[in-house]
């Protein structure tokens, strides 16, 4: 696989861990200590729920999801994608070893939530595309490869659990 | 999931009306950028004497491909007669694994998001990307 093919099947066994170039962490944390998690994380999960309608059927207890206006204004839509970039927050701070930080998320995305792991490129392609709008001109392609190469470590990790 | 509605017509003619004046950097971007974060489209290009993504070839095939979905915009009743001839051209000359018009496609999107991030409203964002995937299909018709 090319390396930054950013399709669904990244391998990353557990002995093969996954190489950052000293651009590639800096460029990630960088944009993490830009973004406002409370206004990424709602725009992203939105977004996806707009864009990618069928990802609704996780969030029936949601209420109000019935058109773009409804769901960016919709509480529990912007609480839950401040949540979702808290968690990627945590990849950030263990880019060494997202896989086993994120072990119980994996578990709980497969077992409880019973998220179709195809579902997580689909919000992750959202987050760039917010993240896009935020930094502008700044989001070069050369940011745009590491922040996409970042997410596939993520998406991959998310799925890993599922059996 | 490639059936345009009246209202996803009506979104992308209106937003390429804002946007088409900036055809040329858009796809000059996209295509930059696919070659960038995709580096293994650049297979397609290994005529260019320079592949690097701000070469004038890559400029110039960035114009190429946006003009061609300018073009699509005007025909989107029916793309797969409209797009009939750079089918075959896709199918037989350029053979272009067709895997590729969704990784084009995408870049296409981020470009809006970073060009136009107030305009590329989530309601902006699903149509055009019917559109572009209708469009993918439409080019991808004469493949076998």
């Amino acid at each position: 696989m090319p390396e930054n093919s950013v399709s669904a099947d990244l391998q990353t066994g557990s002995d093969k861990m996954v190489e950052w170039t000293d651009f590639e962490r800096d460029t990630i944390k960088d944009i993490f200590s830009r973004i406002e998690y409370d206004v990424v994380g709602p725009a992203a999960l939105a977004r996806c729920l707009v864009v990618y309608p069928w990802t609704q059927r996780y969030f029936g207890g949601f209420g109000n999801l019935y058109n773009a206006a409804a769901i960016k204004g919709n509480p529990m839509v912007s609480k839950h994608g401040t949540t979702i970039m808290h968690g990627l927050d945590r990849a950030v701070k263990n880019l060494d070893d997202i896989e086993n930080t994120y072990t119980e998320l994996s578990v709980l995305h497969s077992e409880k939530l019973h998220v179709d792991p195809d579902n997580f490129k689909l919000l992750a392609d959202c987050v760039t595309i917010v993240v896009a709008a935020q930094l502008g001109k700044e989001f070069t392609g050369e940011v745009q490869a590491a922040f996409q190469k970042f997410l596939a470590v993520v998406v991959s990790s998310l799925g890993r659990q599922y059996h | 999931m490639t059936t345009l509605t009246a209202k996803d017509k009506q979104t992308v003619k209106a937003f390429w009306a804002k946007v088409s004046g900036k055809s040329e950097d858009i796809g000059a971007d996209a295509v930059a950028r696919m070659l960038v974060v995709y580096p293994q489209t650049k297979i397609y290009f290994s005529h260019w004497p320079d592949q690097s993504p701000n070469s004038p070839a890559a400029r110039k095939h960035g114009i190429t491909v946006m003009m061609g979905v300018g073009d699509a915009v005007t025909k989107m009743d029916d793309l797969k007669e409209g797009l009939k001839e750079l089918s075959q051209l896709h199918a037989f000359t350029l053979r272009v694994d067709p895997g590729n018009f969704k990784i084009l496609s995408h870049n296409i999107l981020v470009v809006m998001a970073v060009m136009f991030p107030t305009d590329f409203t989530p309601d902006v964002h699903v149509s055009l990307d019917k559109f572009l995937a209708a469009v993918s299909l439409a080019l991808s018709e004469k493949y076998r």
